[in-house]
């Protein structure tokens, strides 16, 4: 029971905004659930409860910046806690939503989630009066102004369930509703369709779904949006909540030359002010990197045809979905290396150094438009090659689209930066504080290679190394590298 | 496949990977890793994609052909 705070998702994070609640007032939420999306400066992450208990009321507008630790939600123990304090609409002066039924409770939703009225149950002939009823159900009826005597509960048991009320609310809303508001007449769709929906410009209330209660799902929109032709830009989508997401990968930059900027000035300077903004964060954090830490580096140069052969082996029988990128062999063979070799997995914190025993292996993610983040692939050391790529190509997909976790931003425990194909051979990384080591790949080229008395033409790629003398000295970080290589030898093995 | 549902396929996939890039009008000589930024993720997607909309699977020892947004139309346009 208690306030939720705007929590630090990150050693570098001051402040945030809320720019989506993924809950609504009266939901049950129980620890781990994700309750809204917040806008740090550098990325937009998905944060998750810390307790169990009811959505009592928003403490903070949309859109509105507040700093690290200011409540933006009070959530209460039990449902009966709700219901006794009535409905939370009422008389919260902080409370940023209007009044409750049939006027929307839920936050401005996207343009895109425009209002249709779902199929709804068959017309309550004969009232159940004794269906059985949940407290946070019945509080959600009495916000909707829906009488849950006259509902058919289709839940076990005939219990009504959210998705009843939500349905008779919007059949009454339906006729009088408003475009782009509230739960009533809400077309059933993840955040995730939502926003696929906004990028592709579909219009969610004109698809027909196929998912789970005639959700609307991906497949749904991809085939919506290709029956339509190529999508239209995403600036069409880039009004309200959903830009603020938009808007790094809005961002083209000027160079990019055979791209005409783009129309939309609002957009644009958005997009600007969102790159200023992460350029600034990581300013004051790698400024604190260079200033607390002292760093030492190192570098070799790995011979990559075993690894680069097995690899063409395995994709050739493998559809594109499935095949790997060295990447993924990079960071497999970085995470067990920093499992074995001590002194470079983990973080120093109040002048000490902890071992970490799991690897959190951090990946530094270039961003379309400018500047990067580093979220976190958890337990990366566990992982194959192939687990690898799967979680790569999300954890960059999110990245890139604005949705990380709350976890994967604030906990890696070693970090990697992999230049790709275009990149500099070598890279001399900057450590993100507390952790204590970054890994460098430069780009994947061939180069003479003398081995055995012969020469050859290889594929090599140089790695590095950028650790924190507080925590180790050159010779683990030899250790560290001579490491990566040998596993790079034997990449069946990864 | 004909080089208009080739050029159209390729340019859907190419706004699906990388939304800011303005795919209207858009060189055929524009360079997918250079001049519209793809990386080596972006560029497996680009081609799940594609395949996904016209069935043209993609054979790893075909990547180093494909460095422009035209190759990767004539691509499509001939195996499609």
């Amino acid at each position: 029971m208690g306030e939720f705070r705007m929590p630090s998702l990150g050693a570098d994070m001051e402040r945030g905004k809320v720019i989506e609640w993924l809950v609504k007032p009266g939901d049950y939420v129980h620890r781990g659930d994700i309750l809204a999306a917040v806008d740090t400066e550098k990325t937009v992450m998905e944060v998750e409860s810390f307790e169990e208990g009811v959505v009592a009321e928003y403490l903070v507008d949309l859109g509105v910046t507040v700093p690290v630790g200011t409540p933006i939600a009070r959530i209460t123990g039990t449902p009966a806690d709700v219901v006794a304090a009535g409905p939370p609409a009422a008389g919260a002066p902080s409370r940023p939503t209007p009044p409750p039924a049939p006027a929307p409770t839920a936050p401005p939703t996207p343009a895109a989630e425009r209002v249709a009225p779902v199929p709804a149950p068959k017309p309550a002939e004969a009232p159940e009066p004794s269906a059985p009823l949940t407290p946070p159900i019945r509080h959600l009826a009495h916000q909707f102004g829906v009488d849950v005597d006259r509902l058919h509960g289709t839940g076990k048991h005939g219990a009504i369930t959210r998705a009843d009320v939500e349905a008779a609310a919007a059949q009454r809303a339906a006729p009088s509703a408003v475009p782009g508001h509230g739960p009533e007449g809400r077309v059933r769709s993840s955040p995730r369709a939502r926003r696929l929906a906004a990028e592709l410009g579909v219009d969610l209330a004109s698809v027909s779904g196929t998912g789970p209660g005639g959700a609307v799902t991906e497949a749904d929109l991809r085939r919506e949006a290709a029956a339509r032709g190529p999508a239209p830009e995403v600036g069409a989508a880039s009004v309200g909540v959903e830009s603020v997401q938009a808007e790094a990968v809005a961002a083209a930059p000027a160079t990019r030359a055979p791209v005409e900027s783009r129309p939309g000035g609002t957009a644009t300077s958005e997009a600007a002010e969102r790159v200023a903004g992460l350029r600034r964060a990581i300013g004051s954090l790698m400024a604190r990197s260079k200033r607390e830490i002292p760093h030492y580096y190192l570098s070799t140069t790995i011979d990559l045809s075993s690894a680069v052969a097995w690899m063409q082996q395995a994709n050739a029988d493998r559809p594109i979905s499935s095949r790997l990128v060295p990447a993924a062999l990079l960071l497999a063979a970085s995470a067990r290396a920093a499992k074995d070799v001590p002194g470079l997995n983990g973080f120093f914190v109040d002048g000490v150094f902890q071992q970490s025993t799991a690897v959190h292996l951090g990946v530094a993610v270039a961003l379309r438009g400018g500047g990067l983040v580093a979220p976190a692939i958890h337990d990366a050391d566990t992982l194959t090659s192939d687990e690898l790529m799967a979680r790569l190509r999300d954890l960059v997909a999110r990245a890139r689209g604005g949705r990380l976790q709350r976890a994967e931003m604030a906990d890696p425990t070693i970090t990697v930066t992999n230049l790709g194909e275009l990149g500099a051979e070598a890279v001399f990384g900057v450590i993100y504080p507390p952790q204590v080591a970054l890994v460098g790949f430069g780009r994947v080229v061939e180069r003479p290679w003398a081995q055995d008395g012969m020469l050859g033409v290889r594929p090599v790629v140089t790695a590095t190394l950028s650790a924190d003398h507080r925590a180790s000295d050159g010779l683990r970080g030899g250790r560290f590298l001579a490491r990566v290589d040998e596993l790079l030898q034997k990449p069946e093995d990864l | 496949m004909n080089e208009q549902d080739a050029r159209a396929a390729v340019l859907a996939a190419i706004g699906e990977v990388a939304p800011d890039v303005e795919t209207e009008g858009l060189d055929g000589a524009a360079r997918l890793r250079q001049d519209l930024e793809l990386d080596s993720l972006d560029f497996l997607r680009l081609l799940e994609v594609v395949a996904e909309s016209t069935g043209v699977n993609t054979p790893e020892d075909d990547y180093a052909g494909l460095t422009t947004v035209q190759s990767l139309v004539d691509y499509v346009a001939a195996y499609g």
